[in-house]
């Protein structure tokens, strides 16, 4: 057999190894949603789980999301006004557009994006951490299922929060970009004009609608990658990263669906 | 009791368990030894439930843990109390509040008895001061006793302790030791314990499961031990110098 045809045998065998493997993980990872999904053991401590999870990754995150939002709201006004605002445009397009962007795409899919960073690698070290110094294994012990105890709160609870930050969100690119006008970039009568122009509420249900699946991507594929680290500590920055960069890619393919079925 | 039937174990193409069979008796501590990859952990992860076997029967007082329907095996576990080689307390919550949390899960106690049990458990392994404390805030020995207090905390019937003396010094060794034993003769438990520390062995041994290359290889307590004419099991036990010069100042007083 000649060097290219060595080759080429082992590149489709190495493509053939990657599918299975994420075959493999995707039944995995609907094994742990359907032992995840189960009626809790005992309601008053799922609740306290619940409560625990949604201030810890949701309103442990309301400092980076607006900090973000205000800078991305500034940016977009600016770069909207400097760059494509015209003569032959209306004034107010630099404030329409900017809330647009907002709405539709930054405060939903890209303040996710970055909060699967930050809360995804959070959840997939925590429960990886908890899975290597057998922690979870002491719960099954217990007689606990521990998935529906730990994953199930985290999902609960991000879908729940999440919608907020999105609100959040919007509300500091608008104050983002209203910080301009004492930049004199742009006057206020003008940005607060395109801000209300041809509002469109669908719009801001949207973007909570989009949120909230992607909440859930970011929730379980972390907590997933997390719950099946296999190894020692070197294993759970893996998890942690393959958290990341695996939700990511979901919700940017998600984004493209849900864009097109909510338009 | 717990029995073991003719147990195998094998992990794709190695077969681990070898047909073990060994009875624990009620109110003693129940030691399984062998050197390392004996397959030691590999029968208490099956026996606990963390592994299934390929076959064989586990019978806890009779009942066939293999065969059990998940709801009766979900009854068994509450049951069960276990003390892992790393403590495996919960981080985000205090001493207490892994020790009650068997209690919270499980009991239909009120708030108050709840505490009070927990704060018995804790009182019980000398640790009712460093309740308000995080497991990263207390000792090794400190975190095993606090594990010990949560595996007892729904007074279970069966102990198992997975390597309780690792990473310990000999005399907070000893301090485990003696708690897990008297424990056990205290509230009649069912006490398993994988280990190959000697100390223990000889210390708190009352029936001795050897384990080697997968199978029993002896079976006996620790005074038994002395006089036994295993080879393996004196290959093992007799490897240090020490227990060499125990084992032959023994045999001269026979003598």
């Amino acid at each position: 057999m000649v060097a290219s045809e060595i080759s080429h045998s082992n590149h489709k065998n190495s493509k053939k190894v990657i599918l299975q493997k994420t075959i493999a993980q995707f039944g995995e990872y609907l094994q742990l949603m359907g032992k995840t999904f189960q009626r809790p053991e005992r309601m008053r401590m799922f609740m306290r789980q619940y409560t625990k999870e949604m201030n810890a990754l949701g309103v442990g995150s309301i400092g980076i999301v607006l900090l973000i939002s205000f800078f991305i709201g500034a940016v977009i006004c600016i770069q909207m006004k400097v760059n494509v605002a015209s003569p032959w445009m209306p004034r107010f397009v630099t404030g329409y557009t900017t809330r647009e962007i907002m709405l539709l795409e930054f405060s939903s899919s890209i303040m996710c994006l970055i909060l699967s960073g930050k809360v995804g690698s959070n959840i997939a070290s925590e429960l990886g951490t908890m899975r290597v110094t057998q922690q979870i294994d002491a719960l099954e012990i217990m007689g606990v299922n521990s998935a529906s105890f730990l994953v199930l709160p985290k999902i609960l609870g991000l879908i729940t929060i999440i919608p907020c930050l999105v609100i959040f969100s919007y509300a500091m690119g608008m104050i983002g970009a209203y910080a301009t006008t004492f930049m004199d970039i742009i006057t206020v009568d003008d940005l607060v004009y395109g801000f209300l122009h041809d509002f469109n509420q669908w719009y801001v249900w949207m973007g909570i609608i989009k949120s909230v699946f992607f909440a859930f991507i970011i929730a379980s594929v972390s907590s997933y990658f997390g719950y099946s680290v296999k190894g020692g500590s070197l294993n759970v920055g893996k998890a942690s990263t393959n958290a990341v960069v695996s939700s990511s890619v979901l919700i940017l393919f998600a984004d493209v669906f849900l864009t097109k079925i909510l338009s | 009791m717990i029995q073991v039937k003719d147990l195998h174990k094998q992990f794709e193409d190695k077969e681990v368990l070898k047909g073990i069979t060994a009875d624990f008796n009620d109110g003693i501590c129940n030691l399984i030894i062998g050197q390392s990859g004996a397959g030691k952990t590999v029968l208490m992860s099956c026996i606990v439930g963390l592994f299934r076997p390929t076959s064989g029967q586990i019978l806890f007082d009779g009942r066939d843990m293999v065969q059990m329907h998940i709801k009766e095996w979900k009854m068994l576990r509450r049951e069960v109390g276990m003390l892992f080689q790393g403590s495996a307390l919960f981080d985000s919550m205090t001493v207490h509040e892994n020790v009650r949390f068997p209690l919270d899960m499980f009991s239909t106690m009120s708030e108050k008895e709840r505490n009070e049990r927990a704060q018995f458990c804790l009182e019980r392994v000398n640790l009712g001061e460093a309740g308000k404390k995080y497991p990263g805030e207390i000792s090794g020995g400190m975190q095993k006793r606090a594990a010990i207090a949560r595996a007892i905390s729904l007074n279970p019937k069966y102990l198992f302790c997975d390597e309780p003396n690792s990473g310990l010094d000999p005399k907070t060794s000893l301090v485990i030791d003696e708690l897990i034993h008297s424990i056990t003769h205290e509230f009649n438990m069912t006490t398993i314990i994988n280990t190959h520390d000697m100390n223990s062995v000889m210390g708190i041994g009352e029936n001795i499961v050897f384990i080697s290359e997968g199978r029993k290889a002896w079976q006996g307590s620790k005074d038994e031990i002395m006089t036994s004419t295993n080879e393996r099991l004196n290959s093992f036990i007799f490897a240090s110098d020490l227990f060499k010069k125990i084992k032959e100042e023994e045999m001269r007083g026979n003598s």
